[in-house]
């Protein structure tokens, strides 16, 4: 049973009590870090305090009880997604970037070769791009781009031409700086239709609505903690059980091999053979609160109360600063999220920024790791707001105001 | 606490409104050196003619937010006229203004009076994550005097 009303999520986070330049914090950066809630918090002491020891090692009852968490929250990722093949699905990494290099230096490497295509889309983050740069210098792949149109959409008009050849479709879900919501399903289906998988960069939209691995029917799911209300350090890659079998390990260590000798290894079977080292435990056990924080509000609940957010943004914005202030990004909340890039004439996303900081308004500058997209619109950066399940029309209230400033001071 | 008017003074506004010393000189025989900030996507060119031992010309291209700019504006303004040694000792100067030590304190004092208009970007270091944007163009320029060929 879910049950959701953002202004107790905001008592659950303690930095949104805090006073910034005596003002109280306006916090939209949340496609940056969302922020954590004490649950989690309280989840990672826990741990600390009570049952601090290394997993799938010792035999003493601490030890069980760590293991016990951190294969718990790779049991509650793999339901909060919906993975067919459950936990033994679910790979720890560091973060989303960590996934996509284990995506495209492990299956990628094993797998394609020149003439093979990895398929991306003009609005992906550098983590779903460099890497696939890095597997076209090792091992002479093809990389190939879906245009977006100045609409903010993917061009689709010449998918089944730009899928020739293609082994893979790597794209995102919800783009960290246009907001847009691109239709995995369909695309899923169209790259499986031309022999393609396709993996989900699920950074942003995994934190702001629902995620069906089947129902979208993908092959690979990348995703960080940190984004969805956990903490940092922890990301995930879920991958289709027939594909990770086949998967090559990608750091060697303790913990991911079944046998070591003088002469070899032999490499463990499952998410452990990619998890070598001491895993980040306090870091699993945070990711598991914050899962069952998110299943508690209801990921459905967040997108609806995310959306209306947003379009009430979108409209003011426009209506308050017609064209002084340009939304680069779709100005409907139609397959769009929370995350809202803008133009300010005349004023540098820096110095927007700087100026939202006087009145405690906390937002990100920048190229947001996208730079092919930032090319596409002939901008160096944006000043981005992005909104959680803690966000409240206050918050835009508080923006408004803050831009408005901005603007009077270099206007 | 330090407020925004240590920041965006007039004079740093004026330079970010009417950049001085916008535009390109032919290089060679010009040096030519771009600098860029990854992190934030600043990005500025240099150009300086500086062959017979002083900063004859100089010019900017590039764009980024405002301290950015006025920045290089100023600095450009700064430089213009003066021999390599001397451009060097007020790169030098600068730098000094921008650092910031481990107790917040800023740096050495610096004679403000000798500085001019370079003055107007003291604030910048109560603000540390726009030192790098106030620094581009100093240290850009820097790499282009290194560049300028013994004569």
């Amino acid at each position: 049973m879910t049950s959701f009303d953002p202004r107790l999520v905001r008592g659950d986070v303690a930095l949104l009590h805090r006073d910034i330049n005596g003002q109280p914090i306006t916090y939209l950066d949340s496609g940056a870090t969302s922020l954590t809630p004490r649950a989690v918090t309280e989840a990672m002491t826990r741990y600390y305090e009570l049952h601090h020891a290394n997993v799938h090692r010792g035999v003493y009852q601490t030890a069980a009880e760590a293991t016990a968490i951190y294969e718990g929250a790779r049991e509650a990722v793999a339901r909060f997604i919906n993975a067919p093949g459950g936990a033994p699905e679910v790979v720890f990494t560091k973060n989303t970037t960590e996934s996509f290099n284990l995506l495209a230096k492990s299956w990628g490497a094993a797998n394609l070769g020149p003439g093979d295509v990895v398929l991306l889309s003009e609005m992906e983050h550098h983590a779903n791009i460099v890497p696939w740069f890095q597997l076209r210098e090792t091992h002479g792949i093809t990389v190939r781009f879906i245009p977006v149109t100045d609409e903010f959409r993917l061009d689709l008009s010449n998918l089944d031409e730009l899928l020739v050849g293609v082994k893979l479709l790597s794209i995102t879900g919800m783009s960290n700086v246009l907001g847009t919501i691109n239709p995995v399903a369909e695309l899923a289906r169209r790259a499986h239709a031309a022999g393609a998988l396709i993996a989900l960069d699920g950074a942003q939209s995994v934190a702001h609505g629902p995620t069906d691995v089947q129902a979208l029917d993908i092959d690979f799911l990348t995703f960080s903690a940190h984004k969805m209300m956990g903490p940092t350090g922890i990301g995930v890659l879920w991958a289709r059980e027939a594909l990770l079998a086949d998967m090559p390990p990608f750091l060697g260590g303790g913990g991911m091999i079944a046998d070591v000798s003088v002469d070899g290894f032999t490499a463990a079977r499952g998410p452990a053979r990619f998890e070598a080292g001491t895993p980040p435990i306090a870091e699993a056990a945070g990711l598991l609160a914050a899962v069952q924080y998110m299943e508690h509000l209801g990921m459905a609940n967040i997108a609806a109360h995310e959306a209306t957010l947003t379009a009430d943004a979108l409209s003011r914005l426009q209506s308050t600063f017609g064209e002084r202030v340009r939304i680069i990004g779709p100005t409907t909340t139609i397959d769009r999220g929370g995350v809202i890039s803008l133009d300010v004439e005349g004023v540098h996303p820096h110095d927007v920024s700087q100026v939202l900081d006087q009145h405690g308004v906390c937002i990100r500058p920048g190229h947001h790791c996208a730079k092919p997209l930032m090319k596409r619109f002939g901008l160096n950066a944006t000043a981005r707001a992005s909104f959680g399940p803690y966000s409240l029309t206050r918050d835009t209230d508080a923006l408004l105001e803050a831009l408005a400033d901005a603007l009077a001071m270099f206007g | 606490m330090a407020g925004l008017d240590d920041l965006y003074r007039e004079i740093i506004l004026d330079h970010y409104r009417s950049p001085r010393n916008r535009g390109e000189l032919t290089a060679p025989p010009a040096v030519r050196v771009e600098g860029f900030n990854p992190l934030c996507g600043d990005e500025i060119t240099v150009y300086i003619d500086a062959s017979n031992g002083t900063v004859a010309d100089i010019k900017l291209t590039g764009q980024g937010c405002s301290i950015s700019q006025a920045s290089s504006s100023i600095m450009s303004a700064a430089v213009k006229g003066k021999t390599i040694e001397q451009a060097r000792e007020t790169i030098a100067t600068f730098k000094r203004m921008m650092t910031v030590d481990e107790s917040g304190d800023t740096g050495e004092p610096v004679n403000l009076r000798s500085l001019g208009e370079i003055a107007a970007l003291q604030g910048v270091v109560k603000f540390p994550v726009r030192i790098k944007c106030a620094m581009l163009s100093w240290n850009t320029f820097a790499q282009a005097l290194d560049e300028v060929p013994a004569s």
